[in-house]
């Protein structure tokens, strides 16, 4: 069933701009290229042929904050590279979201000591926190997906 | 101990009077800082250390005083031996002089003791903190520094927690 038995005699389609837009939002998300720690070899191998994280419209990852909306912060975060992620994520335009990968990066994971940040919510906005030490592609591909459900949602004016 | 080792255990020990520890074959020289640097060079020189292939310290607190140690680790390529030598430091104002003088590969090694226990290397060309970031309060691998950063977060806790743990803002 394809576009053109809902458009009828009349060539018009009549949906709400903000389901046009979100759902436009969600096929092209572009994450940034970019990993902290073992999560990342898991990240690279959802985009892989064998996972193929490019079926949800995610073919590219971008190695520049400027270019990219979606932040995948794959690994622990050090206290000394804290700074580095808020300006990555400062850089990038909106709307931009953010996935917490892993253990390490949702909570601190295994090492609960002075050199790690206990949970990037401390630094960035996190929308999805996936777990797993690390995750499995299917998992990292879960979050996406669940990210792609929480977007639909946003509303472009917060009710007051 | 090895045999080619026992004539500059002797020498050391002829020299600066330095007590002497061996385990499992490890031997240990213990000197002072005073001495470090004269016998540093004379082991370069003399007998064929070419290589101070480590350097770290230990924190023995609260069971001995003075409680750091700092263990330079030397080893020469030519006669296949390594020596360890240990400068017993107090826990007040802790103060070492720089080897970067005699070895240069001593540079980062101290300042990474430096940043872990806070001893001072005197003379250091870049006295610098070299893991942790700039304004970080502490020496993270003294005995003494608080352990644990966070406290996890339960069920029975959470809310707890949850209220004054820092969130990032948009």
């Amino acid at each position: 069933m394809g576009v053109e038995q809902k458009l009828g005699n009349m060539g018009i389609v009549t949906a709400k701009l903000e389901d046009v837009v979100n759902w436009s939002r969600t096929n092209a998300m572009w994450p940034m290229l970019f990993g902290l720690a073992c999560c990342a070899i898991e990240m690279m191998a959802a985009q892989a042929s064998h996972y193929d994280m490019s079926r949800f419209g995610m073919e590219l990852m971008r190695a520049s904050p400027r270019q990219s909306d979606l932040m995948i912060v794959a690994g622990r975060l050090s206290r000394k590279m804290a700074p580095v992620l808020r300006r990555l994520y400062d850089q990038m335009p909106e709307p931009k979201w953010v996935i917490a990968m892993g253990d390490c990066a949702s909570c601190g994971g295994v090492f609960n000591n002075y050199a790690l940040v206990q949970g990037v919510d401390e630094i960035v906005p996190v929308d999805v926190f996936v777990a797993g030490c690390p995750p499995r592609p299917e998992a990292l591909i879960h979050g996406v997906i669940t990210l792609y459900e929480k977007v639909k949602g946003e509303k472009f004016v917060t009710p007051t | 101990m090895d045999t080619k080792l026992e004539p500059i255990v002797k020498a050391l020990q002829e020299q600066f009077g330095a007590s002497y520890e061996e385990f499992r074959g490890e031997v240990h020289m213990f000197l002072s800082s005073g001495q470090i640097i004269e016998a540093l060079t004379l082991l370069r020189d003399k007998y064929e250390f070419e290589l101070l292939s480590a350097m770290t310290a230990s924190d023995y607190y609260p069971q001995n005083t003075p409680r750091f140690h700092v263990i330079y680790q030397l080893s020469s390529l030519a006669k296949n031996i390594t020596l360890q030598l240990r400068v017993p430091v107090n826990g007040d104002q802790p103060k070492v002089p720089t080897a970067t003088r005699v070895y240069e590969t001593a540079n980062w090694r101290e300042r990474e003791i430096f940043d872990m226990f806070g001893i001072e290397f005197e003379g250091h060309p870049d006295p610098r903190r070299i893991l942790m970031p700039e304004g970080t309060e502490g020496h993270p691998l003294r005995k003494d520094f608080p352990l644990g950063y966070e406290e996890p977060q339960f069920t029975f806790n959470f809310e707890e927690i949850d209220l004054r743990k820092p969130y990032a803002k948009e």
